[in-house]
């Protein structure tokens, strides 16, 4: 059985004296992918902050790899790509490189790594991404779907066991978009990658998670897909056209 | 006289030695702040080391002893309201700085006026710097920037994205502190080379700059850093040689340096 990557219990979570997360419960397992959804201010990105340690808890227990999230060190076991891209500072004087290698501070202090180890790493992710021609430009003379890719560059170059996304593709085409689902639907399926990803993309979540986490302040639904599609909690928000959207494109 | 026969003078010297090395840190700070989007905060805290300059001399205190730790708590009020109480980082600097102003003109008032010695503060005046003052200042300056060194790669990762250093583990509360403790005692030393008034300029305009030409980060600290140095030894020579205020002077050259880097920017992007 595998074993536990995140496990969150009773989780309260609170912003200007308001509950925004009450009475979170559930566990991830190793190898899921797990589409986070649920409306606007339903509180999935105060939830992943929580997960990430970006914000604290107001009450509850989160374990990341079975510590307490609290004391966790491990950081570089988890890759972030945050919501925000359009707050990229267009005038940022770092190359791609320069931005992909702050990954590694997570490892900074590890035993065994060496500059050698450092370059290795930065190629390895600029190479997974397809952004290597691109290495010495500046990011802000990139496009909106190169910038993303330097990021998730930055938040994969420690091969990290989970990754949270949020909302990642909103700033991509859609042929980039396709590329960079299946990117994600490889590292899950070859490379055992837990991932979070917390979309508002309902139409085309189906087609690449195996288990759906509907929160509204409280976990609504958390399952498979097939149990989701036998239920009535995504009717109940978002309307009967986007269970049929979901269920029809699920294809696990 | 030659520039070989100045550098026969020990108060010329002292200028050189402490003004390179102030005008190091401040524009290794300057690239940071500005990024971060907290350019005002050398204003702001300028605005402050007028208030407690103003107080020190009312009290007969040397004002460097009293304006460092005045300044450093002023930075640390700054970055608690910018947390704790909700306060837009530009407004906390401008409660901040208003209220060191508004000290430093009472203070002034009280002890009979604008004087002669805070005028000098306020213009500052490289060449009246003291042999202590040149130490201090190389020590303050060897402290800053072993410090960024130590942290850069958190400081740059909190530069870039604040929200993904955090989830990287970064400690960015006590990266934030350190980094507004070095604006602090960056502030206060250069007090002495270009007077409170323009202050923030030396921590502005070599940044923004190398931001005109830079093809990377590092480069933006290194190209900021030789236009400070350049500005610096450039402003002191060229004062004396024309009779000019020497800080009035160096922050010319400097805006020279951006003017240079702009045009030569337009340029590129034109041809």
């Amino acid at each position: 059985m595998p074993m536990n990557v995140i496990e969150i219990e009773n989780l309260r979570s609170r912003y200007n004296g308001i509950d925004v997360l009450e009475d979170i419960t559930f566990n991830v397992s190793g190898g899921d992918y797990i589409g986070l959804v649920g409306p606007n201010g339903s509180g999935k990105t105060t939830l992943i902050k929580n997960i990430l340690g970006i914000v604290r808890p107001a009450g509850g227990q989160i374990r990341l790899f079975g510590h307490k999230q609290s004391a966790f060190q491990e950081w570089f076991r988890v890759g972030y790509l945050p919501q925000r891209l359009s707050s990229l500072n267009p005038g940022f004087p770092s190359t791609v490189e320069e931005i992909v290698a702050l990954g590694l501070i997570a490892k900074r202090r590890m035993p065994g790594y060496s500059s050698k180890a450092h370059h290795d790493a930065i190629d390895r992710a600029l190479d997974l991404l397809n952004i290597s021609d691109i290495r010495k430009k500046k990011i802000g003379e990139l496009s909106g779907g190169q910038q993303q890719r330097v990021l998730i560059a930055r938040a994969i170059i420690n091969e990290p066991e989970l990754i949270i996304l949020d909302e990642p593709a909103t700033a991509l085409d859609p042929e980039t978009r396709e590329q960079f689902y299946a990117m994600l639907k490889h590292l899950n399926r070859q490379r055992n990658v837990t991932i979070i990803l917390v979309t508002h993309d309902i139409g085309s979540i189906g087609q690449h998670a195996n288990k759906l986490l509907l929160v509204d302040r409280r976990v609504v639904f958390y399952g498979s897909f097939d149990d989701f599609c036998s239920s009535t909690h995504m009717t109940d928000l978002f309307g009967t056209h986007s269970q049929h959207v979901i269920c029809h494109r699920h294809e696990f | 006289m030659g520039f070989m026969e100045y550098l026969q003078y020990g108060f010329i010297q002292r200028a050189l030695i402490s003004g390179v090395f102030i005008a190091l840190i401040c524009s290794t700070l300057g690239v940071l702040i500005v990024l971060r989007r907290l350019s005002l905060i050398g204003d702001g805290l300028a605005h402050v080391t007028f208030g407690s300059v103003a107080l020190g001399l009312a009290l007969r205190i040397y004002p460097l002893f009293i304006t460092l730790p005045i300044v450093l708590v002023s930075s640390l009020a700054i970055l608690k309201m910018t947390q704790r109480a909700r306060v837009m980082g530009d407004a906390a600097i401008g409660v901040v700085s208003s209220i060191g102003i508004a000290g430093g003109v009472i203070l002034a008032s009280m002890a009979g006026g604008f004087n002669v010695d805070l005028f000098s503060y306020l213009f500052g005046n490289i060449l009246a710097i003291s042999r202590e003052e040149t130490i201090l200042s190389i020590i303050l300056s060897v402290i800053v920037v072993g410090v960024i060194l130590y942290y850069y790669h958190e400081i740059l990762s909190i530069t870039f994205d604040e929200e993904s250093a955090k989830a990287s583990g970064i400690k960015t509360d006590r990266i934030n502190k350190i980094l507004v403790i070095l604006t602090a005692v960056t502030v206060v030393l250069t007090m002495n080379v270009v007077g409170i008034m323009l202050i923030s300029a030396l921590l502005i305009l070599p940044a923004v700059t190398a931001f005109q030409i830079a093809r990377g980060f590092k480069s933006s600290l290194v190209i900021s850093a030789v236009t400070s140095v350049l500005s610096v030894i450039l402003g002191i020579f060229i004062s004396i040689a024309v009779n000019l205020p020497t800080g009035a002077t160096i922050v010319l050259t400097n805006f020279f340096f951006f003017t240079a880097a702009f045009l030569t920017r337009l340029g590129k992007d034109h041809f």
